[in-house]
């Protein structure tokens, strides 16, 4: 597995081709890139804080639950912090299994998991001013599904 | 001696990111009391625990979580990653 927190921009297509090269023994890949949203249609940038060192951890443990409990043959998550233009990609997961239902289960857990359990912050710069992104009680409740 | 650790408006609430402190508080509950009995910043970044979470030596942890032998803890708002 593969866990990168990182200021810098990726492109999710080179990830994802050389993620499946990797993991050429699955049948399946699943990724899912999030991108900066423009909600209020004045978003200048986005500024992510994160937890040096427990952001690691946390992430990493959270892929090797995933990739125990869903069979995973490999598995890849980036997220970046800082600061980030908007529909500029924030993150990134990719799942490799044998078949396509634990590839999509184990994308869609993983994503649950870093939504509310990854030490991430988001704060929304516009013109009026910065304000801090509330935690979502819908993202706090997915987490009761798995 | 432990490092105590601000994230997010809770950092900027309190003005800053982190502090070494000397205490005896016996779990988590304890160091907010103390925190928040030491200035208006701290009492206003404390007001309400239930709007914030905390990591015990970087893991999550519950306000009752104990002390001894804790090296770091942080507080921080309810995380938004993804």
């Amino acid at each position: 597995m593969s866990v990168r927190v990182q200021p810098e921009p990726f492109d999710a297509g080179a990830e994802l081709n050389a993620f499946a090269a990797r993991a050429s023994g699955a049948g399946a890949v699943v990724t899912f890139t999030g991108l900066v949203r423009d909600i209020s249609g004045g978003l200048a940038h986005m500024e992510i804080e994160h937890y040096p060192g427990m952001t690691e951890r946390a992430i990493s443990s959270i892929v090797a639950e995933a990739t125990e409990r869903f069979g995973l043959d490999a598995a890849l998550v980036i997220h970046r912090h800082g600061r980030l233009a908007p529909a500029e990609p924030i993150m990134m997961v990719a799942t490799a299994a044998r078949h396509r239902g634990s590839a999509f289960e184990a994308a869609v857990f993983l994503m649950d998991y870093l939504k509310s359990r990854a030490p991430f912050w988001k704060k929304e710069v516009t013109a009026d001013g910065a304000e801090w992104v509330a935690a979502r009680d819908e993202d706090e409740a997915a987490l009761s599904r798995w | 001696m432990i490092d105590v650790l601000y994230f997010a408006w809770v950092r900027e609430r309190i003005g800053l990111p982190k502090e070494r402190l000397d205490t005896s508080a016996a779990t988590v509950a304890d160091l907010v009391v103390e925190l928040a009995a030491r200035e208006e910043r701290y009492a206003l970044a404390f007001s309400d625990t239930s709007a914030l979470r905390v990591a015990v030596d970087q893991e999550l942890a519950d306000f009752d979580a104990p002390l001894d032998g804790v090296r770091e803890v942080a507080f921080f708002p309810p995380m938004t990653g993804g």
